[in-house]
């Protein structure tokens, strides 16, 4: 039976994860490839890692990590940030990258998933999507979320698959950061309205949350940043937990 | 060289030759015939869209070397498909070392596709043996080659399709062991002790 993914994220600025502190057994917190190392055998099932670098050379620094990641990597992960070319994409896949992830560039030139899609399988083509409810209303943001577009979360879901992104992993900026739980209501219309695997983001305080992404929210997956890097939620704890809840986790 | 990774324009590539590094085995990522030839093992990885990679293949030549070889073949997902004869995936004909048509699954709102994520081995024999029976491995993958007379592991998603094969010396898996963890390595070193 598949399985539902659980997915820690880890933001990285110039070679070095961002947020991150207090861990066990772990000499340097800083170090994302420990930190990734660390969580696959925690019994991770995918990373994220997210380039939040500001300048040309950060960004040099962060392709060259891909490949440590890689090396030392035995589970799937994803890079996302400042993807904007098939040149970008096909530097990361060939440092070892599984999936990129691609999000403002996609909104300014949505041709670029077709692209991407045909160039090197949609299976590696994950669309990010930023949005927040507005009076009703999921507008889509970009550039971390400081940039409102003209687009609606669930029609750009359901162009985004049909342009070939075989995944989407959709940030409520309502929910993120709150740690009031996940969009489990729009998730779950997304769900309906799309046909590829769809990772949740934004919200996860407690394991309660996880449960109920994956019951009512229909996610095939949920990504949390904060909640696994201060050790407020430990994986393997949050596994056997989801297990007693009869979901499908990985042993 | 312990082993040769074909090499063409397969996605995973560096992750087959990074898990390779990990346990410890010399290889070499080659398109060169007699390079192949001479490898104790081949890895025949895959990741991307079927009539690109075969064109890349013909162009190489490879087409026809690869089901000629004699030592042990391992053929992983878009490789294990390539290994069929036709690809429901824009219509390709493949090598033809298995007699068999890879099918395309129809996604539901509840099966998403691409089959994507961690799903259990079932009724494991053959070169995998039986210790891996309900051991968990990663998938990425819109298309399935069904259960046949060659099918060595199963998977169940939205049908029971081939998650590895095997006939004479050519072995195949549907899944990525390079990129699941502790039991795609074992995965791996188990292949790798094939004897020719």
């Amino acid at each position: 039976m598949l399985t539902k993914r659980i997915i820690p994220c880890l933001d990285v600025k110039d070679g070095r994860t961002v947020k991150g502190i207090n861990f066990e057994g772990l000499r340097d917190a800083g170090d994302p490839v420990a930190l990734g190392t660390l969580y696959a055998k925690q019994g991770a099932d995918e990373l994220v890692f997210l380039d939040i670098s500001a300048t040309t050379e950060e960004r040099g620094t962060f392709a060259s990590l891909v490949k440590e990641i890689a090396a030392e990597c035995t589970i799937p992960f994803t890079v996302g940030g400042g993807i904007n070319s098939i040149g970008d994409v096909d530097r990361l896949l060939k440092a070892g990258a599984d999936k990129v992830s691609i999000n403002s560039s996609a909104v300014k030139n949505p041709d670029l998933i077709n692209q991407l899609a045909k160039e090197f399988g949609s299976q590696c083509i994950v669309l990010a999507i930023d949005a927040r409810l507005e009076n009703d209303y999921w507008l889509v943001y970009t550039h971390g979320g400081k940039r409102s577009t003209d687009k609606e979360l669930f029609s750009w879901a359901k162009e985004g698959q049909l342009r070939g992104a075989g995944e989407i992993l959709f940030t409520s900026m309502n929910h993120d950061g709150t740690k009031n739980g996940f969009a489990v209501e729009a998730l779950n219309e997304m769900s309906k309205l799309v046909t590829i695997p769809i990772i949740a983001s934004g919200g996860a305080g407690t394991m309660s949350h996880f449960a109920e992404v994956f019951k009512e929210g229909g996610a095939d997956a949920a990504l949390a940043a904060s909640v696994f890097h201060f050790g407020e939620i430990s994986i393997p704890d949050l596994k056997s937990y989801l297990k007693e809840n009869h979901i499908a986790i990985r042993n | 060289m312990d082993v040769a990774i074909i090499k063409y324009n397969a996605g995973n590539t560096q992750s087959v030759a990074f898990a390779l590094d990990r346990i410890g085995v010399s290889y070499c990522i080659t398109d060169d015939p007699e390079e192949i030839k001479a490898a104790e093992k081949i890895i025949f990885p895959g990741v991307g869209e079927a009539s690109t990679a075969m064109k890349y293949l013909r162009d190489k030549n490879l087409d026809h070397l690869l089901p000629t070889l004699k030592q042990p073949v391992l053929g992983i997902c878009l490789g294990m498909q390539l290994m069929c004869k036709l690809s429901e995936e824009n219509n390709t004909p493949c090598l033809n070392i298995f007699d068999l048509t890879v099918k395309h699954f129809e996604a539901t709102h509840i099966s998403k596709v691409p089959h994507t994520g961690w799903n259990n081995l079932t009724q494991t024999k053959g070169w995998l043996g039986s210790s891996f029976e309900d051991r968990f491995v990663y998938f990425v993958h819109s298309y399935y080659v069904p259960i046949n007379p060659y099918t060595v592991a199963q998977t169940d998603y939205i049908v029971p399709f081939s998650a590895a094969m095997e006939k004479d010396n050519f072995f195949a898996v549907q899944f990525h062991p390079e990129k699941s963890a502790e039991v795609g390595e074992k995965i791996l070193k188990q292949f790798l002790r094939i004897r020719s």
